[in-house]
C-alpha cells in the first residue's frame, strides 16, 4: 500500500489532485445534471450492451484468430494466401467501412431472399445487432491473428522439437508446447487489443445498436445539451480501460514468466 | 436476383459518382496528412515534457496521453470538435466578431492531431530513449542550446526507433480519418454512404471505397519501408559489425 501511497504525496501531486477535485465539484454544482437519474437505467442497459459487444467479439474473433495464425505460419499455400489477404484487408480499411458494408450491403441483400426470409433467422437478421457483432469479430479476428502469428512463429524452435523428440503428437505438441507458449507471448499486446477493442464498441451506434454511446447520443438529442452527456461519457469509457487494464496485468502476473 | 454490377454508377461525371468519391477520398488524405503531421508536433512536445519537464509538466503529459489511450477516438473526436468550436466562437464574439464558421478541414485536421499527438507522445518518447545518452550529452559538451541539440542530434538519431511505430500511427491517422464521417464530414466513407444511398448499390460503392483506403495502406506501406531502410542505413553496418 505504501508504494502506491508514497507517489502520490509528493507536493505538487497533492496541489493538482486539489485542483482536479475543485474543477469536479465545480462542473458538479454547475453543469445540468438533472437528466442523469431519470436516464439510469437505460444507461446501464447500454453498458451491458456494450460489455457485450467487447465480450462477445472478443472470445469469437481470438477463436478465428487462431486458425487464422496458423494457416499463415504453416498452411498450404492456398490457405496461407487466404488469411494473409484476409488480414490485409480488414486491417487496412476503416472499421465504419466495413460495419457499414455489412449492415446496409448484407442487410439489403438477405432481404431480396425469400428463403431467408422465411428461415429462423430472420428475425435476428432484421435487428442491427449481428452485423455489428459480425463486424467487431472480424476485425478483432484479422488483428489479433497477426499478433498470433507473429507469436507462434516466435516461440523457440528447439522447444518444438524437443516436445516432438519426447513422441508427442502433432496435436499434443500444439496443445502442451506450441499454444501455451506463444499465448504466453501474446498476452501483453493481447491487452492492449483488447482495450483497442473497447474503443472500437461505439461505432456500432452508428447502425442503430443502443450500446453506451448510443444512449448518451439520444440523451443529447433530447436534452439539448452539449458537454455535459459526453463528459459522463469520458468518464465511463476511462473507468471502463482503467479496470481492464487492471484486470488484465493481474491475469499477465499469475503466468509465471521464468523461462 | 443478382442485378449485374453497373459500374456507370462510378463514372466521374456528374450523374456517376466516381468524381465524388475521388474528392472524399482525397479529402480524406488532406485530413490524415494534417493531423498526422501535427501529431507529430504534438508527439516531439509531450515527449520533451515527459522526459525533460518539470515535475506538473510531466504529470500533465501523463495525464494527456492516459486519457487519450482510454477513451474511444469516436467520443474523443466528438468532444474536441464541440469543445474546440465553441471555445473559438466564444473568443470570436469577446474580440467583437460575429460568430465564425469554423472551417471544416481545419476543425478535422485539429481533432485527429489531438488523438494522434496522445499516441505520438509514447512513440517518440521511447524513440528518444533508444538513443545512446553520450550522443546527446556530447552535443551538450559542444555548448549547443537545447533547442539546437534537438534538432541536430537527439530528431535525427532517435528517427530511425520511431519509424515502426510512426508508421503504425499513420495507418491509424487513414482509418481514423473514416470517424469524421459521423460527425458529418463529408470525406470518403460519408460520401460513400451518400452514394450507396441514394443509388442502393451498397456493394459497389463500399468495396470500392475499401479498395481506395486498401491502396492508401499498401501505397504508403512500400513508401515508408523505403523511409525506414534510409533513416536506418547507419545503425545497420552497426549491428553488422557487432
Amino acid at each position: 500500500m505504501r508504494n502506491i501511497l508514497t507517489p502520490m504525496m509528493m507536493p505538487h501531486r497533492l496541489i493538482m489532485a486539489a485542483l482536479a477535485l475543485a474543477g469536479l465539484t465545480a462542473m458538479a454544482l454547475t453543469m445540468q445534471w438533472d437528466w442523469l437519474p431519470a436516464n439510469l437505467p437505460r444507461l446501464w442497459d447500454g453498458l451491458l450492451m456494450t460489455l457485450a459487444m467487447l465480450a462477445g467479439s472478443v472470445v469469437v474473433g481470438f477463436a478465428l484468430a487462431l486458425p487464422l495464425a496458423l494457416f499463415q505460419v504453416m498452411g498450404p499455400a492456398p490457405l496461407r494466401w487466404l488469411s494473409l489477404g484476409f488480414c490485409t484487408v480488414i486491417r487496412g480499411t476503416p472499421l465504419l467501412l466495413q460495419l457499414w458494408l455489412f449492415y446496409f450491403g448484407l442487410g439489403a441483400l438477405f432481404a431480396q431472399f425469400p428463403e431467408i426470409r422465411d428461415s429462423w433467422a430472420w428475425p435476428y437478421l432484421r435487428q442491427a445487432w449481428p452485423y455489428g457483432f459480425l463486424a467487431l469479430t472480424v476485425s478483432f479476428a484479422a488483428y489479433q491473428g497477426e499478433v498470433m502469428r507473429g507469436a507462434f512463429t516466435g516461440v523457440p524452435h528447439g522447444e518444438l522439437e524437443a516436445a516432438r523428440a519426447v513422441g508427442m503428437s502433432p496435436w499434443l505438441v500444439f496443445r502442451r508446447v506450441w499454444f501455451p507458449r506463444a499465448l504466453h507471448r501474446a498476452l501483453p499486446t493481447l491487452a492492449g487489443e483488447i482495450i483497442l477493442q473497447l474503443k472500437s464498441t461505439p461505432l456500432v451506434a452508428t447502425i442503430t445498436v443502443t450500446d453506451l454511446y448510443a444512449v448518451i447520443t439520444r440523451i443529447r438529442q433530447t436534452t439539448l445539451l452539449t458537454y455535459e452527456p459526453l463528459l459522463l461519457l469520458v468518464a465511463v469509457y476511462l473507468c471502463l480501460s482503467g479496470i481492464l487494464i487492471l484486470a488484465l496485468r493481474w491475469l499477465e502476473n499469475r503466468v509465471p514468466t521464468q523461462r | 436476383m443478382f442485378q449485374s454490377i453497373d459500374f456507370s454508377l462510378l463514372a466521374l461525371d456528374a450523374p456517376g459518382w466516381g468524381g465524388a468519391l475521388l474528392q472524399g477520398f482525397w479529402r480524406s488524405i488532406q485530413l490524415a496528412a494534417g493531423g498526422y503531421a501535427m501529431g507529430i508536433v504534438i508527439g516531439i512536445l509531450g515527449a520533451s515534457a515527459k522526459l525533460y519537464g518539470g515535475l506538473v509538466m510531466r504529470d500533465l503529459a501523463q495525464v494527456y496521453t492516459t486519457v487519450i489511450r482510454a477513451v474511444p477516438e469516436l467520443v474523443l473526436m466528438l468532444l474536441f470538435y464541440y469543445v474546440g468550436t465553441d471555445l473559438l466562437n466564444r473568443a470570436a464574439q469577446s474580440m467583437g466578431f460575429a460568430g465564425i464558421e469554423v472551417d471544416g478541414l481545419a476543425a478535422g485536421i485539429l481533432v485527429i492531431g489531438l488523438v494522434q499527438g496522445g499516441y505520438a507522445t509514447e512513440v517518440i518518447r521511447g524513440a528518444i530513449r533508444a538513443v545512446p545518452h553520450g550522443q546527446i550529452e556530447a552535443a551538450q559538451a559542444f555548448g549547443m542550446s537545447p533547442l539546437k541539440v534537438m534538432r541536430r542530434v537527439t530528431l535525427p538519431a532517435m528517427t530511425p526507433h520511431a519509424i515502426p511505430g510512426m508508421a503504425n500511427l499513420w495507418m491509424i491517422a487513414t482509418k481514423d480519418t473514416a470517424l469524421l464521417a459521423v460527425i458529418g464530414f463529408s470525406e470518403l466513407t460519408q460520401v460513400t454512404r451518400q452514394a450507396a444511398s441514394s443509388t442502393r448499390a451498397y456493394f459497389l460503392f463500399f468495396l470500392s471505397a475499401g479498395a481506395l483506403y486498401l491502396m492508401l495502406t499498401l501505397v504508403s506501406n512500400v513508401i515508408l519501408r523505403r523511409y525506414e531502410v534510409r533513416a536506418r542505413r547507419g545503425l545497420i553496418a552497426a549491428h553488422q559489425a557487432r
